[in-house]
């Protein structure tokens, strides 16, 4: 039985949002703190642009495609969802899960490929950010997913429809967090 | 040593809730009742505190009389003495600070003030204990393990930290970087659930301004954890990288830079100050008024004054690295920033005094707490602008003056801020109305060689002593001038502060072995904690009669009332 608190809205907004909307700004400032690092870092070490060079901007371009266009999915899941339509709404989580799989299986590739070539995260700071921050991101992907396949499930039983709304939002965020690393660590060679 | 945990939350927990879920112990690990979280919070901190306390007293022995056996430990080596000060450290701020004043008394508290019958996310809020608890093992561990702790101080600054070739503690280091990582998640979990329940499940009727400031300064310093913590996670994750899999993060050979993980450790050290001030601050707030029998001055200018102090909190780090190379014009910043900063808090100070003046003053144990607390957190305050100051802090850097100022702040908020806590709710906490005659022995045997340990060591530190340094003795200049004999003042009265612990203990005992109960209302305050049992059933109020407010929480003595209190659900 939920607790009348959690029923309570004083706010106006939907205590689930308003607790999303905390955790994205706690996790905005890990990213950040990160981030604003590595730009320091590498506006004092220009030689890193060489390191930078080996990265594949096509294969991060690609990744930054299926990425947005799971977020897509994830807006239309929401669209469902807001119309009741639960088992509609689930088969859109499902595609957004299934950009994420996506989304991993060229990242795996493409570290495959870095590391075979002799690119590892003690190479230099360029690749100990690369692989730190990626993996960072790759961490909140795989944990976003995981976390929509159950939203997905009760969703599709008709149950729970306002956390297809809630996923979306921390989806987005996932996004953008790679929308930031991608020119960051691909298109500054 | 992670058996006395258990047993101590187990312990407690009879006298709290008798009535249903899953029976034994098992129950008080799985419960989602904001109480009986707020009681695994408040016992593994003061479980910790027992280990953080025992710690000074072997490093002080050593100081006082160096390398002699210390009674219960023995010989203290070098490497156990950079040890026993680092996790001291550590240990006090994030084991016993942290989840006494803001999850223990948060947790209570919340749902209590605002009328409601439980955080919004009760599961997230046992999830985050759960994580603390993990994090508290960690950290255990992390002392026994080969090797020994982790003894590269507190603040962990590479490449001491990060490199085992020079720490020696290859698995001590790195658990304790886990640990403290665990610990600031179960915070950011607990946090949100704080910051979330106090927007949206505010009784009917309790606008933003009526609700208690210490509710307020909880919210606010749980903010501020957030916005600050993430920096330092992701340097965490740094220097567990650079410690493990040998990244050079923080390593200049491979382009990295030692002094990156200063500024990440302080963004965050710094608002961390206030993250644990502010609770306590709310504290002494609640305490002053109940005992004054007088409005709190200036309600609003109190919000305004903490959320401008959590803002100016962000940009005053860098006054921990004045002699870490920064260049000199930043350092004149913050040191602007810095002496800015003491603006908001001295007014915080004189809004105690304003609403002390002209009040009709008992003065009962946990107001003798509350007092204390503004005149020893002054002298801490007052010594920090010399520290803020990167003229007079070039000298004092890294010197027992800085030791001195720091505890003259953190003791005031880690101790006698959670004295005056535990011994203002005891009755509500626990149904019993603590001893007032002991408390009040307790009270001075604490005070009065509190002053005596850190008024020498400010006198030591002025003098050239520096840190972090194991044996004094061997210093020729550090050994004359009575020096060694304010050491074992210090020492001295470190054992008599400890010892009288002991009377608190006894009290709490005696308390609860006594029969007689403690009424809903003892100290006659206005907040709506107490118009509830004591001890507060499963869910506070009975569903069906969840309190209503209709004004204020420091509604005292209004004039053409019979009372001298208005209790905030009370319509006329």
């Amino acid at each position: 039985m939920r607790p009348i608190a959690t029923t309570r809205a004083a706010t106006g907004t939907e205590t689930g949002k308003l607790a999303v909307w905390w955790v994205l700004a706690s996790e905005v400032v890990i990213f950040g703190g990160l981030l604003a690092s590595y730009v320091m870092f590498r506006l004092g070490h220009p030689e890193w642009a060489d390191a930078a060079a080996v990265t594949n901007t096509y294969i991060g371009a690609f990744n930054t495609w299926v990425l947005l266009s799971s977020s897509l999915t994830a807006v239309l899941a929401h669209q469902a969802a807001e119309r009741g339509d639960g088992k509609r709404a689930a088969r859109f989580l499902y595609m957004t899960i299934f950009g994420a799989a996506v989304f991993l299986g060229v990242k795996t590739y493409e570290w495959w490929y870095e590391i075979s070539h002799g690119y590892t995260i003690t190479s230099n700071g360029f690749w100990a950010f690369y692989y730190t921050a990626a993996g960072l991101h790759a961490f909140h992907v795989i944990a976003g997913a995981v976390i929509m396949a159950f939203v997905a499930r009760d969703a599709a039983r008709g149950r729970e429809l306002h956390r297809v709304e809630l996923i979306g939002i921390y989806w987005h965020f996932v996004d953008i967090v790679w929308i930031f690393l991608f020119p960051l660590l691909y298109i500054a060679k | 040593m992670v058996e006395p945990a258990v047993d101590l939350t187990h312990g407690h927990a009879h006298d709290d809730h008798a009535d249903h879920g899953p029976q034994g112990w098992l129950k008080y690990l799985w419960s989602t009742d904001h109480k009986v979280i707020a009681m695994q919070y408040l016992f593994t901190g003061i479980f910790m505190a027992l280990i953080g306390g025992f710690m000074a007293y072997v490093f002080r022995m050593q100081l006082a009389f160096p390398g002699m056996p210390v009674p219960g430990f023995g010989i203290v080596s070098p490497g156990e003495y950079n040890a026993l000060v680092t996790n001291h450290g550590t240990i006090m701020i994030f084991w016993v600070a942290m989840p006494v004043l803001l999850a223990a008394f948060g947790n209570f508290l919340i749902p209590l003030m605002v009328g409601a019958d439980d955080m919004v996310f009760p599961k997230i809020n046992r999830l985050s204990f759960q994580v603390f608890f993990v994090s508290t093992i960690v950290i255990l561990a992390s002392l026994v393990v080969e090797g020994g702790g982790f003894a590269g101080a507190w603040t962990a600054y590479p490449p001491l930290s990060a490199d085992s070739t020079y720490n020696l503690t290859p698995l001590g280091s790195t658990l304790w970087v886990i640990g403290v990582g665990l610990e600031f998640v179960a915070f950011l979990l607990g946090g949100i659930n704080f910051i979330t329940t106090l927007m949206n499940s505010r009784a009917p009727g309790m606008r933003a301004f009526d609700v208690p400031i210490v509710v307020w300064m909880i919210v606010v310093a749980s903010i501020l954890f957030m916005l600050s913590v993430g920096p330092l996670l992701a340097g965490a994750i740094m220097l567990i990288f650079d410690q493990t899999i040998g990244t050079g993060f923080y390593n200049p050979a491979t382009g990295g830079d030692p002094i990156l993980w200063q500024h990440l450790f302080w963004f965050f050290g710094h608002p961390e100050v206030y993250v644990v001030l502010l609770p306590a601050m709310g504290v002494v707030i609640e305490i002053i008024t109940t005992f004054a029998r007088k409005k709190l001055f200036a309600y609003r200018t109190v919000i305004f004054t903490i959320v401008a102090t959590g803002v100016l909190s962000f940009f005053v780090w860098a006054h921990h690295q004045f002699i870490a190379g920064i260049d000199p014009r930043m350092a004149n910043i913050f040191t602007v920033t810095t002496l800015l900063i003491s603006v908001p808090i001295a007014e915080l100070c004189f809004i105690y005094i304003a609403t002390l003046y002209g009040g009709s003053i008992t003065l009962s144990t946990p107001m003798l707490w509350a007092l204390a607390f503004v005149a020893e957190f002054l002298i801490g305050g007052v010594t920090g602008i010399f520290l803020g100051a990167a003229g007079a802090d070039i000298y004092f850097h890294d010197t027992y003056f800085v030791l001195a100022h720091f505890h003259y702040t953190f003791f005031p908020i880690a101790i006698i801020g959670t004295f005056a806590a535990l011994t203002y709710w005891f009755p509500k906490m626990f149904g019993k109305l603590l001893d007032e005659r002991l408390g009040k022995w307790h009270f001075w045997l604490t005070i009065i060689p509190f002053n005596m340990i850190f008024i020498p060591l400010f006198v030591l530190g002025m003098g050239g002593q520096h840190r972090r340094i194991y044996n004094y003795t061997h210093f020729p200049e550090l050994a004359g001038d009575g020096f060694q004999s304010m050491r074992i003042i210090a020492t001295l009265s470190l054992l008599v502060m400890l010892g009288a612990q002991f009377i608190f203990l006894y009290n709490c005992i005696k308390t609860a072995r006594s029969k007689k109960k403690a009424p809903r209302n003892p100290w006659k305050a206005n907040s709506l904690e107490w118009t509830t049992e004591s001890p507060p059933p499963h869910g506070n109020w009975h569903p069906d009669r969840m309190p209503v407010v209709y004004r204020g929480p420091y509604e005292y003595s209004v004039p053409g009332r019979e009372d001298d209190y208005w209790p905030q659900n009370e319509p006329k």
